[in-house]
């Protein structure tokens, strides 16, 4: 029971993770941009918020929680909003080559992020040395009288998360009721599917790739945020975990099918698949690395049954990775 | 119908490059009238559409609507102004329902976005004008005829009062359209006002109450249509008198040299596209293939040249040396080892039937490069027929290793024929020979089918364009649904007679067969 009650915890942590990424990365690809920089745009994302958290926590005496979650989560705000930024002047107005200008973010994301976490490792007095108490607390803190205070309390694996665990499954609630349910959400998909009909109808084709771009790839951030602040409880480490779960991120999209209500349990399903093998016993640590291979393993699954049933609300956007140029002669 | 006008362009220039596609024209649409816009492709009609329904900023000219100035520079823009476009590519999202499309980026001041009210809106549109439609049926699943009423109810939603259809029947059937027209005079009757293009007379003549021709970018005329016949508007819409004759001589000596039996394919979504499709083609004549856009032309078209696999069904060749040889479960380039000449000009022409970046020399090498022993090609022979092309058949390109792509569609398509015909086929196969092409041309194209009928060749033809069936043919097959529904002979046979087998197939429930 407390094993079932540990596996829950990390996958729902592991799965928040990648939960963030794909909601972003479905927001970007309704709008016909497959944008591979997601794993870049983690790596940005976690970062800004940890040196924005670091140089406050190392400033101040008595660091408060609050202040630091704020002022890490407008840096990943505002350092994946622009690395969305970029990743759409370059896709929307210049209509550069998507898969090579996300491939491009994704190893500038990495290269610009690692250098930085590095600069902060020398500035804090060695590899393993950087610390962000006071917000990976107010991060990961969950509410107590909920959960009880022992970690095999049933509870503990439902409530025992910090709080954007929670506004992860609420962003992925809210991209669905956006898509599905309202003005903007049609305009959005239409914009993916068939821009020029978007564009005959009025909708201002390059507005919507841009916010959908943009937002996208704050919410793919933010699960960068979500890595550094909970999974590696506010510190650095250059061993490239965020790219392998930026790329578990866009897998999950296709997994879900590109519907964001998908990713939050597709998203913990992987999570149990990755951590699964903490859990088989007789296991070696090479042998391990085959059970990581699982939630790519069963990508391929449903991308085949995706493609046998032939079923047209399962497949990508039908504009999906093409450029859009408004007809002339 | 008053005099009051609904719509006034003043001046309207716009060109694109060097090419001028409106020169200064003038065109006043009346209020409640139906004003057909008469014009060869390339003659701006499409640009000039799209410059009222604010797909394209002229460069000069004034828009006057219900007599106030209004600046159009957008779709939305002319939405507001109570213009609708009904574009001949349909604007519609697969993926979408009706009701979905018909709202899609359209804000209603103080409505909530409420599809269950929209279906609502969108059935009593319906009744009004006397269009079938389900709101929330997905685009994907309906006819083409079906789409087109989607687009209708879009604009209408939309409150627009102004209508402009751009060659709304050229996907539709004779019964179909005889729909579309009911419509058209019921909105008419209600007091909007209508501008259809087209290229079909026939057309212009029965639904039009005044037409405005143009040619090269101008407006030429514009006459009502109650005092004006066919050859007068097809006179002017060339430029000098033509005869719309296709002469058609007498079939001499028929031999059956392509046998069709039982016919069957299945694709790849499990759809029927072709069932039990028996016929014979025979050597000098024009065979004929009429039916719906989508009623299995295509997959017959591909099956023959060896380019699909049939699921049942055989394709018998017999050479004029006699003896048979079957053809089904052999590719291409096997079909033409065994010394079988089959000629096939695809519907996309740049696309299957030639590459566009090359010029048309290497297009010529596209079917002979691999028979030359040596390995590197020989350009020689291609080089010659591409001239001979170039000169016989008088395609306007800067040199013959130009690249297909830029030149115009007339000039890709006899470059195409041209090669197909210099294979000396024995079977010549041409789907949409002359979509796009001006009258011109076409006859061009037709003379040359003729030309090689006369040969012995065994011509057959897909087309859409009835009326040219019926007076270019020998015999016209029907296709509905994948189904042969009919064989007549293009000499006595009727329009009506060959709109109702079009429709005639009642047993499935797709492909075409949801009419009457």
């Amino acid at each position: 029971m407390t094993d079932l009650i540990q596996l829950m915890h990390s996958a729902i942590i592991f799965g928040t993770v990648i939960m963030l990424g794909a909601v972003g990365e479905i927001i970007t690809e309704k709008a016909g941009h497959l944008n591979l920089g997601v794993p870049g745009i983690m790596y940005i994302g976690g970062i800004s918020g940890l040196v924005a958290s670091f140089f406050y926590e190392n400033s101040v005496a008595e660091p408060s929680g609050v202040i630091s979650v704020i002022l890490s989560l407008t840096a990943t705000i505002i350092g994946s909003g622009l690395a969305g930024l970029l990743y759409g002047f370059l896709t929307v107005t210049l209509r550069t080559n998507q898969n090579v200008t996300g491939l491009t973010l994704t190893i500038m994301g990495g290269g610009i992020a690692n250098f930085f976490g590095g600069m902060l490792s020398k500035y804090a007095g060695g590899v393993g040395k950087i610390s962000t108490d006071a917000a990976s607390s107010a991060y990961r803190a969950y509410f107590t009288p909920l959960t009880g205070n022992s970690t095999s309390n049933p509870l503990y694996a439902i409530f025992g998360y910090g709080w954007m665990t929670y506004v992860a499954i609420a962003l992925a609630v809210a991209a669905h009721l956006i898509l599905k349910r309202t003005r903007v959400g049609l305009g959005l998909r239409a914009v993916g599917e068939n821009p020029a009909t978007a564009d005959a109808a009025g909708i201002n084709v390059s507005k919507y790739k841009y916010v959908a771009i943009i937002i996208g790839s704050v919410i793919s951030g933010l699960g960068g945020l979500y890595y550094t602040m909970d999974y590696v409880y506010g510190t650095w480490i250059i061993d490239g975990n965020i790219e392998a779960l930026g790329w578990l991120a866009v897998a999950l999209v296709i997994f879900t099918t590109w519907k964001p209500i998908g990713a939050i349990w597709g998203a913990y399903l992987f999570g149990v698949l990755y951590w699964s093998y903490l859990y088989i016993p007789g296991l070696t640590r090479q042998s391990q690395e085959i059970f990581k291979m699982l939630p790519y393993v069963v990508t391929l699954g449903v991308l085949i049954v995706v493609s046998l049933r032939k079923k047209k609300e399962n497949l990508p956007p039908d504009h999906l990775g093409l450029p859009y140029f408004r007809e002339e002669r | 119908m008053s005099m009051e006008a609904a719509v006034e362009m003043r001046g309207i220039t716009k060109s694109f490059g060097t090419v001028m596609a409106n020169d200064h024209i003038d065109i006043t649409l009346r209020k409640g009238e139906i004003l057909a816009l008469l014009g060869e492709n390339g003659s701006g009609k499409t640009t000039l559409v799209n410059i009222l329904s604010g797909i394209y900023y002229p460069d000069e000219g004034r828009v006057f609507i219900d007599g106030r100035e209004t600046v159009i520079s957008s779709p939305t823009d002319a939405y507001a102004a109570g213009i609708g476009m009904i574009h001949q590519h349909f604007k519609l999202v697969d993926v979408f329902t009706a009701a979905e499309n018909i709202v899609l980026g359209y804000n209603e001041a103080g409505r909530k976005f409420n599809l269950k009210e929209t279906s609502e809106r969108i059935r009593s549109i319906a009744a009004r004008y006397g269009f079938e439609i389900d709101p929330d049926k997905k685009i994907y699943d309906m006819s083409v005829s079906e789409k087109q009423t989607v687009e209708i109810i879009k604009a209408l939603y939309r409150g627009a009062r102004i209508l402009i259809l751009d060659e709304p029947t050229a996907v539709l059937t004779p019964q179909e359209t005889d729909k579309l027209f009911d419509i058209m005079r019921n909105m008419k009757n209600d007091g909007r006002s209508i501008i259809i293009i087209t290229h079909k007379l026939a057309e212009v003549m029965e639904i039009s109450d005044r037409v405005a021709l143009l040619r090269g970018g101008k407006c030429v005329d514009v006459l009502e249509t109650s005092m004006t016949d066919s050859v007068q508007l097809a006179s002017l819409m060339v430029g000098r008198s033509v005869s719309l004759e296709i002469n058609r001589p007498a079939v001499v000596g028929p031999q059956d040299r392509l046998v069709l039996s039982g016919l069957t394919y299945i694709d790849r979504d499990g759809v029927k596209r072709l069932d039990d499709v028996s016929f014979t083609a025979r050597s000098g004549e024009i065979l004929g293939i009429a039916g719906v856009a989508g009623s299995g032309q295509k997959e017959l078209l591909d099956a023959v040249a060896g380019l699909i696999p049939l699921d049942s069904g055989s394709v018998t060749y017999l050479p004029h040396s006699g003896g048979t040889i079957k053809l089904n479960g052999l590719d291409p380039r096997q079909i033409r080892k065994l010394g079988i000449s089959i000629s096939f000009v695809p519907e996309d022409r740049l696309g299957m039937g030639l590459v566009g970046d090359m010029g048309m020399t290497d297009n010529m090498m596209l079917r002979t490069f691999d028979e030359g022993k040596g390995f590197f090609v020989r350009r020689n022979e291609p080089r010659k027929l591409a001239d001979k092309i170039k000169d016989e058949l008088d395609v306007a390109t800067p040199g013959i290793n130009f690249p297909v792509r830029r030149l115009s569609g007339g000039n890709v398509q006899k470059v195409l024929v041209g090669r197909e015909i210099a294979a000396s086929p024995a079977v010549l196969m041409l789907a949409y020979a002359v979509r796009g092409l001006d009258i011109n041309t076409s006859h061009v194209i037709y003379d040359l089918l003729t030309q090689q009928k006369m040969k012995g060749t065994a011509v057959i033809y897909v087309g859409e364009d009835l009326d040219v069936l019926m007076s270019l043919c020998d015999r016209i097959v029907v296709l509905v649904g994948g189904q042969v529904s009919g064989v007549v002979d293009a000499r006595t046979t009727s329009k009506e007679e060959i709109g109702l087998l079009m429709t005639s197939y009642e047993k499935r429930g797709d492909l075409g067969s949801e009419r009457q």
